[in-house]
């Protein structure tokens, strides 16, 4: 019996192997005739669109990765369906495709994310616009140096993805691009914005210590907050594995005395910390970073306990300017959802990558690696307005510059401030 | 008055764990088997009374009833199609199930009412008269959650105990915990005691889910995993098995969890909880109201 | 070498070195042709890694009988003393000497947990024991994501909150809490992976096969009859635990030197379950199905991809489903029913019994 489990097992496993080759090949020869179609059409719209300086050629083929199944999933699914969005009007508004575009999961695991890395290049990626989150993104950005493949993430902040040793600027990776603020960047611009606004300096933090964004920005925020005269009263962490319960930490904080609690953390917990402080009667002031764009949208929260709320956003959902408004009403009509600021960045990823193309002249016939180069100049050259900020630059080392906007929750909606 | 405050926080906690370990510990008591889709049933159960009672405004009560009998649905059918024919099988082998089980509710849930948080509307909102209580000049609250919590654990835990001892069913229950090919020989049903006892389990674990999201507001797919794992601790803690022990288990994991929170550190929490976990088993290893076992030769 | 008087044991154990070394040859003979996909070829090493880790926890569980959810905490120790040996001192010695001693060292500081943690643990039984060994992986995991290690001219600096606590001005950060270790000079590939499959299988099958492995089997058969003929209890079990330890531990930094950076949330309790999924499945004390069967499990996934939002879920479902097949007593009569009339001429038709533990 066992043997014969055993080589059935045996068997399946060379079937396995095999379909493993098989899908590739399907899918390759796949791809030919979806090339020849999308050159055939192509060609036909040339007649068009031609001398507007819209794309041409080949389709070139995106690939995201992110979290889109576990504990990270809202994170991926917004990336995935605002890349999907983007794509898919850029298509349109060309005539002919000048993306192809495949997402895969990689459960905010860093193996995971290497596997879904891989399967995109059997694919034929050209292109990277991903991974979403920070410890995938480090694995990834590693392999992509070895294959010279572009690399833009839309959220993933920490100074490790771009940078080989993060304490050497020299040892930037080149290839490896973030459309995020940096977790440093965020951590300095808050502890300067909250010294020299005259915001309360007797100031508590609650972060995620298991969460690489989340320690990232407190590190920074930490450093910069004692040589700006800051005072740090109380440092509470929570893990993922203990944030159901968060009412100790603020008490810690009331109990020292904090007048403003800042909050490096994602907008879930934030919530849950609202509550939690509403439900003691504690009444600071809170401050946070771009992970807190999205409370407003949480189904079923109170938004009235957010008033007050400040934050440091590239991106606020109810802004009045005509693309972040185009790009709201087609991401609700399409998904149902308000999008957060990953799903911005995720857009802005796209549409950054577009620009770089049409100026780089870059096609789909060219390979990875010529692509990367032709990208990497026009990324370091060009500037960019996105709907997360407006002449976004990119430095050689691969972090943006742009300038952080610094909102208020005023009636339920984001306030400049 | 601090510490007052922090040990509150503490019960609060506790409860809940408490809660949920009840249900596990009848689960595990009597089908001797380790349901590692506890803590996603409770995630369902919480899910049917977000949308009912924080979306449609149904009645708080209606809405748990509901969900109760949503999740013993879901429970029963979990044993008989998951369960039940892995039930001669090494234990193992339904361990594994279980967490088959738990990951497909999970995918369900996230494809049904993705992958978005909710906002759980807190369920004692909803009944007016359970205000919160107000203590020393309103230096220390306690929350109505919390006290809500806390009664209903005692009441279900008066209710299970009543009704193991006193009822046939519960006599069954016990027979067949104690032995199961004896309870067979006897003429009790096995199966349909497991069944019950599933269901009896899952109908908690709503209620569970609850006044678990109403005090810790954060619903997500993957909401019920943790205090799943925090709940099973518990129960292992106070004597898996043992009705009482999932109480005291539960409400002293949640005390030690907050109070080394409050007083050693906020990142070390989860490791201070387990070290007590391993220093209680290697002193009494039945935990602390189980009873100890003797193998016969 | 005669193939019918050979022992069955030895046997069955070259089959199962020879499905790996044929596995080998297949995969590079396939990576010479360029047939392999990158997909595939990223997972080798990963395969290679959890073949590892089934095999040895296959050796607490199955051949000790021991329930251990803690396995995923060995290779986190491992992983992170093999890592950071390699990462201070891998530039300042020939590499293979660095590789060596990285993988010496992850495998001794994980058996020395496994010692430690075995000593007042190994008493306790069934379930206790398993909730025991899930709380020590929990407290590796909470204690690693708070670690901060960093070394200057001064030294090393050790702190449990943050890196500013180390109180350095210049030098490096080794270890940075939740974002782990990062920039590691990958040094894995296939064929150290396969070597130290094969490395395992030989140790492994050899305790198995020998005195000391009689004496654990017989433990698990029956403790009580064990100790009345004068077994060492203590010492056969430290034996099987310790040893599992400390291939979870090379496992762990096999895995690790296969990606620039390593993180200890990675080593969690779903880690663990999932290689227990794998013992389980390939059969507990089966060390060949645990080989196949971690070998499947984690091609699985990756095949599943063109499911899309449906993958995880039709995982789950192929695990209950293969679970049931598999270990249900109607499945397994039935089963032996249709083998039966398959191979008639075949006399010993043997029932297949598969002992329980725990």
């Amino acid at each position: 019996m066992k043997k014969i489990v055993s080589s059935v097992l045996a068997a399946s496993m060379v079937l396995s192997l095999a379909a493993c080759g098989s899908t590739a090949t399907t899918s390759e020869s796949g791809a030919a005739s979806s090339e020849a179609t999308s050159t055939a059409s192509s060609s036909a719209a040339t007649g068009e669109s031609a001398g507007s300086g819209s794309y041409t050629g080949t389709p070139i083929k995106i690939g995201g990765i992110g979290p889109v199944t576990g504990a990270a999933a809202v994170y991926g699914n917004a990336v995935k369906n605002a890349e999907e969005l983007a794509v898919k009007e850029i298509n349109a508004a060309n005539g002919s495709d000048v993306f192809e575009w495949q997402f895969e999961d990689d459960e905010n695991d860093a193996e995971k994310s290497v596997n879904a890395y891989n399967t995109l290049k059997d694919w034929g990626m050209q292109v990277l616009a991903g991974p979403v989150t920070t410890t995938p993104s480090v694995a990834v950005a590693a392999e992509t140096v070895n294959d010279n493949m572009f690399m833009l993430t839309p959220s993933a902040s920490s100074l490790s993805v771009i940078l080989n040793d993060t304490n050497d600027e020299s040892t930037a990776r080149g290839n490896v691009f973030q459309v995020c603020f940096t977790d440093p960047n965020q951590g300095v611009a808050s502890a300067d914005y909250i010294a020299d606004n005259g915001l309360p300096t007797k100031i508590g933090v609650i972060y995620d210590s298991s969460d690489a964004y989340s320690s990232g920005i407190f590190e920074k925020f930490k450093a910069e907050a004692e040589t700006k005269g800051l005072e740090i009263v109380a440092a509470e962490a929570f893990t993922a594995d203990n944030k159901a319960d968060l009412s100790t930490q603020l008490a810690k904080c009331q109990e020292a005395g904090a007048e403003l609690v800042f909050l490096p953390i994602y907008y879930q917990e934030a919530s849950q910390i609202l509550i939690a402080a509403d439900k003691i009667g504690y009444d600071p002031e809170f401050f946070g970073c771009d992970g807190m764009d999205g409370i407003l949208s949480i189904e079923g929260f109170d938004t009235s306990l957010a008033e007050g709320l400040m934050l440091l956003t590239p991106f606020a959902a109810d802004a009045q300017d005509e693309k972040t408004q185009a790009f709201v009403s087609a991401y609700e009509a399409a998904y149902g959802e308000t999008p957060n600021q990953f799903a911005a960045d995720a857009y802005d990823v796209i549409y950054s990558i577009y620009q770089a193309v049409l100026a780089g002249g870059v096609n789909g016939d060219m390979d990875a690696s010529e692509i990367c180069d032709a990208l990497k100049t026009q990324f370091t050259s060009m500037t960019f307005d996105g709907l997360t900020g407006t002449g976004m630059t990119w430095d050689a080392s691969g972090a943006i510059s742009k300038n952080p906007k610094a909102v208020v929750i005023k009636d339920g909606a984001y306030a400049a401030m | 008055m601090q510490f007052l405050s922090y040990l509150i926080n503490g019960i609060s906690l506790g409860s809940v764990y408490a809660l949920i370990a009840l249900g596990y510990t009848m689960v595990y008591g009597i089908a001797k088997m380790l349901n590692f889709a506890h803590g996603d049933v409770i995630m369902i159960g919480s899910y049917v009374v977000f949308f009912t009672f924080g979306m449609s405004g149904m009645n708080p009560i209606l809405s748990i009833l509901l969900s109760m009998v949503v999740c013993t649905v879901l429970g029963v059918v979990i044993e008989r199609i998951a369960y039940r024919p892995l039930r001669e099988a090494p234990s193992l082998a339904v361990l594994i199930t279980a967490i088959g089980v738990s990951y497909l509710l999970q995918q369900v849930a996230q494809l049904t009412w993705t992958s978005s948080p909710k906002s759980f509307i807190s369920v004692i909102s909803g009944i007016p008269f359970l205000q919160p209580v107000s203590l020393f000049d309103g230096q220390l609250t306690i929350s109505a959650e919390t006290i809500v919590t806390i009664v209903v654990c005692l009441v279900i835990m008066a209710i299970l105990i009543w009704f193991v001892n006193n009822t046939s069913a519960g006599h069954a229950m016990l027979a067949v915990s104690e032995d199961r090919g004896a309870a067979q020989l006897m003429g009790v049903n096995v199966n349909a005691t497991i069944s019950l006892t599933f269901a009896i389990g899952s109908a908690l674990a709503a209620i569970a889910g609850a006044l678990l999201c109403s005090s810790y507001p954060t619903l997500q797919p993957t909401t019920g995993a943790m205090p799943g794992i925090k709940a099973f601790v518990a129960a292992v803690f106070g004597g898996i098995g043992s009705i009482p022990g999932a109480f005291v288990g539960g409400i002293l994991l949640g005390v030690i969890e907050n109070l080394s929170k409050a007083y050693i550190s906020t990142q070390l929490s989860d490791a201070i909880v387990f070290l007590v976990l391993i220093v209680v088993l290697i002193v009494k290893p039945t935990g602390l109201l189980g009873k100890k076992v003797n193998v016969k030769v | 070498m005669n193939l019918k008087t050979m022992k069955r044991s030895t046997k069955s154990n070259l089959i199962t070195f020879g499905i790996v070394i044929c596995f080998y040859i297949l995969v590079q003979i396939l990576s010479a042709a360029g047939l392999l996909t990158n997909s595939f070829s990223g997972q080798l090493v990963p395969i290679c890694t959890y073949v590892i880790l089934a095999i040895s926890l296959n050796l607490t569980v199955g051949i000790l009988g021991e329930l251990s959810l803690g396995h995923a905490g060995f290779m986190s120790v491992g992983a992170f003393s093999g890592t950071l040996l390699w990462v201070t001192i891998g530039s300042s010695m020939p590499k293979p000497l660095a590789l060596l001693l990285a993988f010496v060292v992850g495998g001794l500081v994980a058996g020395l947990f496994g010692f430690l943690v075995g000593v007042p643990v190994l008493r306790l039984s069934g379930d206790y024991l398993a909730i025991v060994t899930l709380a020590f992986g929990e407290i590796i995991k909470n204690v690693m994501n708070a670690c901060y290690l960093g070394v200057d001219a001064n030294g090393l600096h050790f702190s449990l909150k943050d890196s500013s606590s180390l109180g350095m001005t210049d030098g490096k950060v080794l270890i940075n809490g939740a974002q782990g270790i990062t920039g590691i000079t990958k040094a894995s590939n296939f064929t150290l992976g396969t070597v130290l499959v094969i490395l395992t299988l030989l140790v492994v099958l050899n305790l198995v096969n020998s005195r000391a492995g009689r004496a654990i089997t017989s433990i698990r058969d029956n403790e009580i009859a064990a100790r009345s003929v004068g077994i060492p209890i203590t010492k056969y079990k430290l034996m099987a635990f310790v040893t599992s330890a400390v291939f979870a531990g090379i496992a762990g930094v096999l895995y690790s030197l296969n990606y620039s950076s390593l993180v200890a949330k990675k080593f969690d309790y779903n880690t663990s379950i999932l290689i227990l999924v794998f013992v389980v499945l390939g059969g507990i004390g089966n060390l060949r199905g645990s080989v196949i069967a971690a070998a499947i499990l984690t091609v699985l996934p990756e095949l599943l991809r063109s499911m899309n939002d449906y993958r995880m879920l039709i995982y789950a479902i192929v695990l209950i489903v293969v679970m049931i097949f598999n270990q249900s007593p109607q499945m397994i009569d039935l089963r032996n029913k249709l083998t039966a009339r398959f191979r008639k001429g075949n006399s010993s038709a043997k029932g297949n019994q598969k002992k329980g533990v725990a």
